[in-house]
Protein backbone atom coordinates (compact mmCIF):
# COMPACT_ATOMS: atom_id res chain seq x y z
CA UNK A 1 0.00 0.00 0.00
CA UNK A 2 1.38 3.43 -0.87
CA UNK A 3 1.87 5.69 2.14
CA UNK A 4 0.20 9.09 2.32
CA UNK A 5 2.86 11.03 0.37
CA UNK A 6 3.02 8.20 -2.16
CA UNK A 7 -0.71 8.34 -2.68
CA UNK A 8 -0.54 12.11 -3.18
CA UNK A 9 2.23 11.62 -5.74
CA UNK A 10 0.10 9.09 -7.62
CA UNK A 11 -2.81 11.50 -7.51
CA UNK A 12 -0.63 14.32 -8.82
CA UNK A 13 0.67 12.21 -11.69
CA UNK A 14 -2.81 11.08 -12.69
CA UNK A 15 -4.06 14.66 -12.48
CA UNK A 16 -1.27 15.73 -14.81
CA UNK A 17 -2.14 13.01 -17.34
CA UNK A 18 -5.93 13.22 -17.04
CA UNK A 19 -7.10 16.54 -15.60
CA UNK A 20 -10.22 16.27 -13.50
CA UNK A 21 -10.04 12.49 -13.15
CA UNK A 22 -9.33 12.27 -9.43
CA UNK A 23 -11.91 13.80 -7.10
CA UNK A 24 -10.43 12.83 -3.78
CA UNK A 25 -7.73 10.73 -2.21
CA UNK A 26 -7.23 9.45 1.27
CA UNK A 27 -7.22 6.44 3.54
CA UNK A 28 -10.24 4.43 4.63
CA UNK A 29 -9.96 1.33 6.81
CA UNK A 30 -6.15 1.52 6.35
CA UNK A 31 -6.51 1.27 2.60
CA UNK A 32 -5.36 3.90 0.10
CA UNK A 33 -8.39 5.15 -1.81
CA UNK A 34 -8.59 7.21 -4.97
CA UNK A 35 -12.08 8.54 -5.62
CA UNK A 36 -12.45 9.26 -9.30
CA UNK A 37 -14.83 10.68 -11.85
CA UNK A 38 -16.68 7.77 -13.55
CA UNK A 39 -16.00 9.28 -16.95
CA UNK A 40 -12.28 8.63 -16.46
CA UNK A 41 -12.45 5.18 -14.95
CA UNK A 42 -10.69 3.47 -17.86
CA UNK A 43 -8.02 6.17 -18.06
CA UNK A 44 -7.16 5.84 -14.38
CA UNK A 45 -7.18 2.04 -14.35
CA UNK A 46 -5.03 1.86 -17.47
CA UNK A 47 -2.64 4.41 -16.00
CA UNK A 48 -2.31 2.45 -12.75
CA UNK A 49 -1.86 -0.80 -14.61
CA UNK A 50 0.67 0.30 -17.24
CA UNK A 51 2.76 3.13 -15.79
CA UNK A 52 6.18 1.84 -14.90
CA UNK A 53 6.94 2.21 -11.21
CA UNK A 54 3.29 1.54 -10.31
CA UNK A 55 2.02 -1.40 -12.34
CA UNK A 56 -1.00 -2.46 -10.36
CA UNK A 57 -1.55 -5.33 -12.74
CA UNK A 58 -4.02 -7.47 -10.81
CA UNK A 59 -7.66 -6.66 -10.17
CA UNK A 60 -8.29 -8.59 -6.98
CA UNK A 61 -11.89 -7.50 -6.60
CA UNK A 62 -14.55 -5.40 -8.24
CA UNK A 63 -17.66 -4.58 -6.28
CA UNK A 64 -20.21 -1.85 -5.73
CA UNK A 65 -21.87 -0.11 -2.82
CA UNK A 66 -25.04 1.91 -2.40
CA UNK A 67 -24.54 4.91 -0.13
CA UNK A 68 -28.16 6.12 -0.08
CA UNK A 69 -28.99 8.85 1.03
CA UNK A 70 -25.48 10.18 0.34
CA UNK A 71 -24.73 11.75 -3.03
CA UNK A 72 -23.37 10.56 -5.35
CA UNK A 73 -25.30 7.48 -4.49
CA UNK A 74 -23.33 4.56 -5.93
CA UNK A 75 -19.66 3.68 -5.99
CA UNK A 76 -17.92 0.92 -7.90
CA UNK A 77 -14.78 -0.20 -6.11
CA UNK A 78 -11.75 -1.60 -7.92
CA UNK A 79 -9.25 -3.27 -5.62
CA UNK A 80 -5.90 -3.25 -7.44
CA UNK A 81 -2.83 -5.18 -6.42
CA UNK A 82 0.79 -5.10 -7.41
CA UNK A 83 1.98 -8.60 -6.78
CA UNK A 84 5.72 -7.79 -6.89
CA UNK A 85 5.62 -5.20 -4.15
CA UNK A 86 2.40 -6.59 -2.56
CA UNK A 87 0.87 -3.13 -2.68
CA UNK A 88 -2.82 -2.53 -2.86
CA UNK A 89 -4.82 0.51 -3.88
CA UNK A 90 -8.56 1.03 -4.11
CA UNK A 91 -10.11 3.02 -6.92
CA UNK A 92 -13.61 4.20 -6.22
CA UNK A 93 -15.74 5.43 -9.13
CA UNK A 94 -18.48 7.66 -7.70
CA UNK A 95 -21.70 7.26 -9.67
CA UNK A 96 -24.71 9.54 -9.25
CA UNK A 97 -28.21 8.11 -9.57
CA UNK A 98 -29.61 9.34 -12.89
CA UNK A 99 -33.13 9.19 -11.45
CA UNK A 100 -36.47 8.41 -13.13
CA UNK A 101 -35.75 4.69 -13.06
CA UNK A 102 -32.78 5.08 -15.39
CA UNK A 103 -29.76 2.95 -14.63
CA UNK A 104 -26.36 4.48 -13.89
CA UNK A 105 -23.75 3.72 -16.52
CA UNK A 106 -20.04 3.13 -16.38
CA UNK A 107 -17.34 1.94 -18.81
CA UNK A 108 -16.57 -1.75 -18.60
CA UNK A 109 -12.98 -2.61 -17.74
CA UNK A 110 -13.08 -6.13 -19.15
CA UNK A 111 -10.58 -5.18 -21.85
CA UNK A 112 -8.09 -4.18 -19.15
CA UNK A 113 -8.81 -6.96 -16.65
CA UNK A 114 -10.59 -10.01 -18.12
CA UNK A 115 -11.41 -11.19 -14.60
CA UNK A 116 -13.83 -8.31 -14.31
CA UNK A 117 -16.34 -9.98 -16.61
CA UNK A 118 -18.18 -12.03 -14.00
CA UNK A 119 -17.77 -9.42 -11.30
CA UNK A 120 -19.28 -6.70 -13.45
CA UNK A 121 -22.19 -8.99 -14.22
CA UNK A 122 -22.67 -9.51 -10.50
CA UNK A 123 -22.65 -5.76 -9.86
CA UNK A 124 -25.20 -5.33 -12.63
CA UNK A 125 -27.26 -8.15 -11.16
CA UNK A 126 -27.55 -6.69 -7.68
CA UNK A 127 -27.18 -2.92 -8.15
CA UNK A 128 -28.41 -2.30 -11.67
CA UNK A 129 -25.22 -0.54 -12.74
CA UNK A 130 -24.77 -0.92 -16.49
CA UNK A 131 -21.24 -1.50 -17.76
CA UNK A 132 -20.94 -0.10 -21.27
CA UNK A 133 -18.95 -2.36 -23.58
CA UNK A 134 -19.35 -5.47 -21.49
CA UNK A 135 -19.24 -8.54 -23.77
CA UNK A 136 -22.09 -10.38 -22.03
CA UNK A 137 -24.27 -8.02 -20.02
CA UNK A 138 -26.72 -10.45 -18.41
CA UNK A 139 -27.72 -11.29 -14.89
CA UNK A 140 -25.43 -13.87 -13.36
CA UNK A 141 -26.87 -15.14 -10.06
CA UNK A 142 -30.53 -14.21 -10.03
CA UNK A 143 -33.03 -15.64 -12.52
CA UNK A 144 -33.01 -13.96 -15.92
CA UNK A 145 -36.55 -12.67 -15.47
CA UNK A 146 -36.01 -11.21 -12.00
CA UNK A 147 -37.35 -7.68 -11.56
CA UNK A 148 -35.45 -5.22 -9.38
CA UNK A 149 -31.99 -4.66 -7.97
CA UNK A 150 -32.01 -6.38 -4.59
CA UNK A 151 -28.83 -5.03 -3.00
CA UNK A 152 -29.91 -1.43 -3.38
CA UNK A 153 -30.81 0.18 -0.12
CA UNK A 154 -34.30 1.14 -1.26
CA UNK A 155 -35.15 -2.44 -2.25
CA UNK A 156 -37.81 -3.82 0.12
CA UNK A 157 -36.53 -6.42 2.56
CA UNK A 158 -39.35 -8.81 1.73
CA UNK A 159 -40.82 -11.51 3.90
CA UNK A 160 -44.33 -11.69 5.23
CA UNK A 161 -46.03 -10.15 8.24
CA UNK A 162 -46.17 -12.73 11.00
CA UNK A 163 -49.45 -12.75 12.88
CA UNK A 164 -48.26 -13.61 16.36
CA UNK A 165 -50.34 -12.43 19.28
CA UNK A 166 -47.40 -10.33 20.40
CA UNK A 167 -47.39 -8.38 17.14
CA UNK A 168 -51.16 -8.01 17.24
CA UNK A 169 -51.11 -6.60 20.76
CA UNK A 170 -48.26 -4.18 20.20
CA UNK A 171 -48.55 -3.19 16.58
CA UNK A 172 -51.99 -4.29 15.41
CA UNK B 1 -49.56 -71.52 19.32
CA UNK B 2 -48.69 -75.12 18.69
CA UNK B 3 -52.38 -75.89 18.55
CA UNK B 4 -52.96 -73.25 15.90
CA UNK B 5 -50.14 -74.63 13.80
CA UNK B 6 -51.53 -78.10 14.04
CA UNK B 7 -54.97 -76.89 12.98
CA UNK B 8 -53.47 -75.05 10.04
CA UNK B 9 -51.75 -78.25 9.02
CA UNK B 10 -55.01 -80.10 9.28
CA UNK B 11 -56.76 -77.49 7.17
CA UNK B 12 -54.12 -77.76 4.45
CA UNK B 13 -54.46 -81.53 4.46
CA UNK B 14 -58.22 -81.11 4.09
CA UNK B 15 -58.93 -82.79 7.44
CA UNK B 16 -60.99 -79.87 8.80
CA UNK B 17 -64.67 -80.06 8.01
CA UNK B 18 -68.00 -78.53 8.97
CA UNK B 19 -68.00 -76.33 12.06
CA UNK B 20 -64.25 -76.61 12.56
CA UNK B 21 -63.61 -75.25 9.10
CA UNK B 22 -66.09 -72.42 9.64
CA UNK B 23 -64.34 -71.40 12.84
CA UNK B 24 -60.94 -71.63 11.21
CA UNK B 25 -61.97 -69.25 8.44
CA UNK B 26 -63.62 -66.81 10.87
CA UNK B 27 -60.48 -66.58 12.95
CA UNK B 28 -58.23 -65.88 10.03
CA UNK B 29 -60.15 -63.48 7.83
CA UNK B 30 -60.30 -59.74 8.41
CA UNK B 31 -63.00 -57.78 6.66
CA UNK B 32 -62.14 -54.30 5.52
CA UNK B 33 -62.74 -51.97 2.64
CA UNK B 34 -60.39 -51.94 -0.29
CA UNK B 35 -59.52 -48.28 0.25
CA UNK B 36 -58.52 -48.94 3.82
CA UNK B 37 -56.33 -51.84 2.86
CA UNK B 38 -54.74 -49.83 0.09
CA UNK B 39 -54.12 -46.90 2.41
CA UNK B 40 -52.62 -49.19 5.02
CA UNK B 41 -50.30 -50.72 2.45
CA UNK B 42 -49.30 -47.40 0.96
CA UNK B 43 -48.66 -45.74 4.27
CA UNK B 44 -46.25 -48.46 5.32
CA UNK B 45 -44.22 -48.61 2.13
CA UNK B 46 -43.40 -45.02 1.32
CA UNK B 47 -40.40 -44.47 -0.96
CA UNK B 48 -38.94 -41.06 -0.13
CA UNK B 49 -37.02 -39.15 -2.78
CA UNK B 50 -33.30 -38.91 -2.04
CA UNK B 51 -33.24 -35.16 -2.16
CA UNK B 52 -31.84 -32.37 -0.03
CA UNK B 53 -31.96 -28.60 -0.14
CA UNK B 54 -29.97 -27.10 2.70
CA UNK B 55 -28.92 -27.67 6.27
CA UNK B 56 -32.00 -29.75 7.19
CA UNK B 57 -30.79 -32.23 4.58
CA UNK B 58 -27.40 -32.47 6.26
CA UNK B 59 -28.53 -32.44 9.83
CA UNK B 60 -32.09 -33.51 9.88
CA UNK B 61 -32.65 -36.33 7.46
CA UNK B 62 -29.61 -38.50 8.28
CA UNK B 63 -30.10 -37.86 11.97
CA UNK B 64 -33.84 -38.22 12.01
CA UNK B 65 -34.45 -40.86 9.45
CA UNK B 66 -31.61 -43.04 8.38
CA UNK B 67 -29.42 -43.62 11.41
CA UNK B 68 -29.90 -46.62 13.64
CA UNK B 69 -31.06 -44.61 16.64
CA UNK B 70 -34.15 -43.25 14.90
CA UNK B 71 -34.39 -45.54 11.90
CA UNK B 72 -37.23 -44.71 9.57
CA UNK B 73 -37.13 -48.33 8.36
CA UNK B 74 -39.43 -49.05 11.30
CA UNK B 75 -42.14 -47.34 9.26
CA UNK B 76 -41.20 -48.97 5.98
CA UNK B 77 -39.73 -45.87 4.38
CA UNK B 78 -36.06 -46.69 4.26
CA UNK B 79 -35.91 -47.25 0.51
CA UNK B 80 -34.76 -43.86 -0.72
CA UNK B 81 -35.28 -43.46 -4.44
CA UNK B 82 -32.88 -41.42 -6.53
CA UNK B 83 -35.47 -40.77 -9.23
CA UNK B 84 -38.72 -38.86 -8.79
CA UNK B 85 -40.42 -41.39 -11.07
CA UNK B 86 -40.04 -44.02 -8.39
CA UNK B 87 -40.64 -41.88 -5.31
CA UNK B 88 -43.85 -41.28 -3.35
CA UNK B 89 -42.65 -38.64 -0.93
CA UNK B 90 -40.58 -35.52 -1.34
CA UNK B 91 -39.16 -33.95 1.81
CA UNK B 92 -38.30 -30.28 1.35
CA UNK B 93 -35.37 -30.04 3.70
CA UNK B 94 -34.21 -26.45 3.81
CA UNK B 95 -34.81 -23.02 2.37
CA UNK B 96 -36.19 -22.88 -1.17
CA UNK B 97 -34.48 -20.19 -3.19
CA UNK B 98 -36.41 -18.59 -6.02
CA UNK B 99 -34.01 -20.20 -8.49
CA UNK B 100 -34.60 -23.65 -6.98
CA UNK B 101 -38.40 -23.37 -6.84
CA UNK B 102 -39.09 -24.25 -10.51
CA UNK B 103 -36.76 -27.24 -10.23
CA UNK B 104 -38.56 -28.53 -7.15
CA UNK B 105 -41.88 -28.00 -8.84
CA UNK B 106 -40.65 -30.02 -11.80
CA UNK B 107 -39.47 -32.82 -9.52
CA UNK B 108 -42.83 -32.84 -7.80
CA UNK B 109 -44.64 -32.94 -11.14
CA UNK B 110 -42.47 -35.82 -12.28
CA UNK B 111 -43.48 -37.96 -9.32
CA UNK B 112 -46.23 -40.45 -10.04
CA UNK B 113 -49.55 -40.33 -8.27
CA UNK B 114 -50.21 -40.86 -5.43
CA UNK B 115 -47.54 -38.55 -4.05
CA UNK B 116 -46.99 -36.60 -0.89
CA UNK B 117 -44.80 -33.74 0.26
CA UNK B 118 -43.41 -32.85 3.67
CA UNK B 119 -42.06 -29.39 4.34
CA UNK B 120 -39.36 -29.90 6.93
CA UNK B 121 -38.21 -27.02 9.07
CA UNK B 122 -39.01 -23.34 9.38
CA UNK B 123 -37.35 -22.28 6.13
CA UNK B 124 -39.31 -24.35 3.67
CA UNK B 125 -42.54 -23.82 5.62
CA UNK B 126 -42.39 -20.04 5.91
CA UNK B 127 -39.07 -18.74 4.66
CA UNK B 128 -37.75 -18.87 8.22
CA UNK B 129 -35.12 -16.30 8.94
CA UNK B 130 -34.55 -15.66 5.25
CA UNK B 131 -36.98 -12.81 4.79
CA UNK B 132 -35.18 -11.53 1.73
CA UNK B 133 -35.15 -11.30 -2.06
CA UNK B 134 -33.66 -14.74 -2.69
CA UNK B 135 -35.90 -17.16 -0.79
CA UNK B 136 -39.49 -18.26 -1.41
CA UNK B 137 -41.57 -17.43 1.66
CA UNK B 138 -43.04 -20.85 2.18
CA UNK B 139 -42.90 -23.75 -0.26
CA UNK B 140 -46.69 -24.08 -0.31
CA UNK B 141 -46.70 -21.00 -2.52
CA UNK B 142 -45.81 -23.16 -5.49
CA UNK B 143 -46.69 -26.76 -4.60
CA UNK B 144 -49.09 -28.61 -2.31
CA UNK B 145 -47.64 -29.64 1.06
CA UNK B 146 -49.19 -32.35 3.22
CA UNK B 147 -47.31 -31.94 6.48
CA UNK B 148 -45.34 -29.00 7.83
CA UNK B 149 -42.76 -29.84 10.47
CA UNK B 150 -41.65 -26.85 12.55
CA UNK B 151 -38.17 -26.45 13.96
CA UNK B 152 -34.76 -25.16 12.99
CA UNK B 153 -33.85 -27.92 12.45
CA UNK B 154 -36.70 -30.11 13.74
CA UNK B 155 -35.79 -32.65 16.38
CA UNK B 156 -35.58 -36.22 15.03
CA UNK B 157 -38.66 -37.04 17.07
CA UNK B 158 -40.49 -34.19 15.37
CA UNK B 159 -39.57 -35.48 11.93
CA UNK B 160 -40.80 -38.96 12.78
CA UNK B 161 -43.93 -37.54 14.36
CA UNK B 162 -44.62 -35.59 11.20
CA UNK B 163 -44.00 -38.71 9.19
CA UNK B 164 -46.48 -40.65 11.33
CA UNK B 165 -49.01 -37.90 10.79
CA UNK B 166 -48.50 -38.29 7.07
CA UNK B 167 -49.02 -42.04 7.41
CA UNK B 168 -52.35 -41.48 9.17
CA UNK B 169 -53.30 -39.04 6.45
CA UNK B 170 -52.50 -41.61 3.77
CA UNK B 171 -54.63 -44.17 5.61
CA UNK B 172 -57.53 -41.77 5.21
CA UNK B 173 -57.71 -40.94 8.88
CA UNK B 174 -55.89 -37.62 9.26
CA UNK B 175 -55.24 -36.13 12.67
CA UNK B 176 -57.52 -33.34 13.72
CA UNK B 177 -55.91 -30.02 14.39
CA UNK B 178 -55.62 -28.92 17.99
CA UNK B 179 -58.33 -26.36 17.36
CA UNK B 180 -60.71 -29.11 16.36
CA UNK B 181 -59.81 -31.23 19.37
CA UNK B 182 -60.37 -28.38 21.80
CA UNK B 183 -63.36 -26.92 20.00
CA UNK B 184 -61.49 -23.71 19.28
CA UNK B 185 -62.35 -23.03 15.65
CA UNK B 186 -62.81 -19.38 15.02
CA UNK B 187 -59.90 -18.34 17.19
CA UNK B 188 -57.46 -18.24 14.28
CA UNK B 189 -55.65 -14.98 13.93
CA UNK B 190 -57.07 -14.42 10.46
CA UNK B 191 -60.61 -15.25 11.59
CA UNK B 192 -60.35 -12.68 14.37
CA UNK B 193 -59.07 -10.10 11.90
CA UNK B 194 -55.47 -10.25 12.97
CA UNK B 195 -52.89 -7.72 11.89
CA UNK B 196 -52.86 -7.11 8.16
CA UNK B 197 -54.54 -10.41 7.43
CA UNK B 198 -57.27 -10.37 4.85
CA UNK B 199 -58.87 -13.75 4.24
CA UNK B 200 -60.24 -14.04 0.76
CA UNK B 201 -63.96 -14.46 0.18
CA UNK B 202 -63.36 -18.06 -0.93
CA UNK B 203 -61.44 -18.98 2.20
CA UNK B 204 -64.07 -17.41 4.46
CA UNK B 205 -66.74 -19.39 2.66
CA UNK B 206 -64.77 -22.63 3.04
CA UNK B 207 -64.26 -21.82 6.69
CA UNK B 208 -67.98 -21.29 7.32
CA UNK B 209 -68.75 -24.52 5.49
CA UNK B 210 -66.28 -26.42 7.64
CA UNK B 211 -67.86 -25.04 10.79
CA UNK B 212 -71.32 -26.07 9.57
CA UNK B 213 -70.08 -29.59 8.92
CA UNK B 214 -68.54 -29.80 12.37
CA UNK B 215 -71.73 -28.62 14.07
CA UNK B 216 -73.84 -31.14 12.18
Amino acid sequence: MPDAPGLELIRGEIEAAHPGAVIDSGFAQERAVLSIDPAHVLDVLRWLRDTSGHEYGFLSSLHAADYLPAQPRFAVHYELLNRDRVERIRVKALLPDPGDGALPELDSCVELFPTAEFQEREVFDFFGIVFKGHPDPRRILLPEDYVGWPQRRDFPVGGEPVTFTYNERNYG
Amino acid sequence: MRERQLRARDMLRGDLEGEDLERYVEERVVMTSFEKMLGWARSNSIFPLTFGLACCAIEGIPMAAVTARYDIARFGAEAGRASPRQADLIVLSGRVSIKMAPIIRRLYDQMLEPKWAISMGACSSSGGMFANYAVVQGADKFMPIDVHIPGCPPRPEAVLYGFNKLQRKIEGNPDQSWRARYGAEGTEEWARGGPRSEPSAASSEAYELARELLRA
